[in-house]
């Protein structure tokens, strides 16, 4: 974990209120899993006050790329920038995603639900460097909350997609289109990452067919380093319950430990 | 060379920059980002005699140029911190001070008992007057009566020197601070943090499941400023300000007001080298104003 005050924008693109950026930080770049992220300062003023936690989207030598959705001011503003500009950014930071030799030629599933996907491409990438045998499951509200289907396309990763308003791949959520698919192949393990609703049911099925599940959780994060204890979240360990921390705990948990929020009414 | 120490009297601080209780984790969370050794002293994370789980989620919302947080003071208790922790910290030459707790008088007192049989803390601070661990903010400093009490028993059974935390969230902070030091405070720390809250107008519910939660970030520095001001002229022990500092400029302003020494919260957060960049900018600040010793600028405030 480091601090880089100076990471250099060097690429960007953008899909209506989906964007992505490479940042050039190499020290960053060297320790970096997938399922690790970054707390970013979107700018040098004191609103928004805190950093933004965003996950690690993929990586090389050189660069980490982050890709995210505008979902407020600090999005909005991390979405203004340019290439050229730098960004003060801490990590990486939290437990990744357990994606190791084990899973050498095994079949693999990777659940992505709207700008959660954003990890999945890093995860992605290691389980195919890993030769798992990956499928990738993208769902979005429409197709054009799907823009990172060609980047999976490019990288040869059989990707099903689904969406809520049918305008592409399967109508429906990715949940449903999941567990539809795994009448057809047995995954040993799987990886998830989107909202809530849609990880709780990717959990539901996945214990239901006793497979492995590993999710990437959300919080608004005070510090991203453990300090401030403001990211808890309700986890199981053994027979007892307690609140860990998602930065330092997490983000990544197993399906097991984790208790799910009820749905709103 | 410029002198940056302050003399608190019970103790010596290398310079007037502190990290805030419940911003600083147990400070082993910052060493991958600063020599803790160059802090004036550190606070960490307030406990109580046994362990705690803190509030449920959401525990921060983010305001302008704020924070309020319910975070409730979880912690891993006494002996877990004396074993696991403290240890870990005597390789550091800097000030250690234990932030206590209490759900009564009693605890705060057992907590200091603990403590008192092991090396390696410079002081205590009394931590009574956290708005997030009862209902409607309660806690002790919003009363004399009850800060003078609490304070007396922990001055009974320690000889570590003791200072003891105020909130803002009363009508006259002076009254709070003369009552502990009646009762024989070794310094003050002004202030926690503001009662507050914020509500989401989609679901028309609070944005923090405590309902309320505590204000901080430069957002309530203005407001702490005058607090600082109003009862360093008032009373005999030294003032720790505390309150949305930022920048050494932040810091200054505190020490012209009459602050001894500052702590330095929220912003590690933001910047987990905040406190080490303080310090820089207090010391440039000295050197441009030929100012060699910071003691010097303290309550010389020109009015």
């Amino acid at each position: 974990m480091l601090k880089d005050p100076l990471a250099r924008i060097v690429g960007k693109k953008s899909w209506g209120d989906y964007f992505l950026l490479t940042l050039e930080s190499s020290r960053i770049s060297a320790q970096a899993q997938p399922g690790q992220f970054i707390m970013v300062r979107v700018n040098a003023h004191l609103s928004p006050l805190l950093r933004r936690p965003l996950s690690i989207h993929s990586k090389n030598e050189r660069i980490i790329e982050i890709f995210f959705q505008i979902t407020g001011l600090g999005t909005e503003l991390l979405s203004q920038h340019n290439p050229g500009d730098t960004l003060d950014i801490l990590g990486p930071l939290g437990r990744g995603f357990e994606a190791g030799e084990r899973l050498k030629d095994k079949n693999v599933a990777v659940v992505g639900g709207g700008r959660g996907i954003a990890p999945l491409y890093f995860l992605s990438k290691e389980l195919d460097s890993l030769r798992a045998s990956v499928r990738v499951f993208y769902g979005g509200k429409s197709q054009a909350d799907l823009p990172l289907k060609e980047k999976f396309d490019e990288m040869n990763i059989d990707m099903t997609c689904s969406t809520d308003d049918g305008s592409f791949g399967f109508k429906g959520f990715v949940s449903d289109l999941f567990k539809a698919e795994l009448e057809k192949f047995t995954p040993l393990h799987i990886f998830a990452c989107g909202p809530e609703a849609m990880m709780k049911k990717i959990s539901g099925i996945a214990q239901e067919k006793n497979i492995p599940a590993e999710f990437s959780l959300e919080s608004i994060m005070g510090c991203g380093f453990g300090a401030c204890w403001g990211c808890v979240r309700r986890i199981k360990r053994g027979d007892k319950e307690k609140w860990v921390k998602i930065c330092e705990d997490g983000p990544v948990f197993s399906g097991d430990d984790i208790i799910w929020e009820e749905e709103d009414a | 060379m410029t002198d940056l120490s302050v003399d608190l009297g019970f103790i010596k601080l290398k310079n007037p920059v502190l990290a805030a209780s419940g911003t600083f984790g147990y400070g082993l969370e910052f060493e991958p980002f600063i020599d803790l050794n160059r802090l004036g002293g550190f606070v960490v994370k307030g406990l109580y005699y046994s362990s705690r789980e803190g509030n449920p989620p959401p525990r921060l919302v983010e305001t302008s140029s704020g924070l309020i947080n319910a975070i409730g003071l979880p912690g891993i208790g006494v002996e877990r911190f004396s074993e696991e922790i403290l240890p870990r910290l005597q390789k550091y030459s800097t000030a250690i001070i234990v932030n206590v707790c209490g759900e009564s008088e009693e605890e705060y007192a057992s907590v200091v008992e603990f403590l008192d049989k092991r090396e390696g803390i410079s002081a205590y601070e009394l931590n009574i007057s956290c708005p997030n661990v009862k209902q409607d903010g309660l806690c002790p400093a919003l009363s004399p009566e009850a800060t003078f009490s609490v304070v007396r028993l922990v001055k009974k059974t320690t000889s570590r020197p003791v200072i003891t935390k105020l909130s803002p969230n009363v009508t006259d902070v002076v009254e709070i601070a003369l009552s502990a030091q009646e009762a024989g405070t070794d310094a003050l720390s002004l202030v926690n943090t503001f009662l507050a809250m914020a509500v989401d107008t989609e679901t028309r519910k609070p944005k923090l499941a405590n309902i309320y939660g505590g204000l901080s970030g430069p957002a309530i520095k203005p407001i702490v400023l005058r607090m600082v001001y109003q009862v360093a002229g008032q009373v005999k022990v030294p003032v720790i300000g505390v309150g949305g500092i930022l920048t050494g400029r932040d810091a200054l302003e505190f020490l012209i007001a009459g602050a001894k020494a500052v702590e330095v919260g929220t912003a590690n957060f933001i910047d987990p080298e905040s406190t080490v960049k303080i310090i820089d900018e207090l010391k440039e600040y000295c050197q441009n104003k030929g100012v060699e010793r910071i003691e010097t600028l303290i309550g010389t405030l020109k009015t």
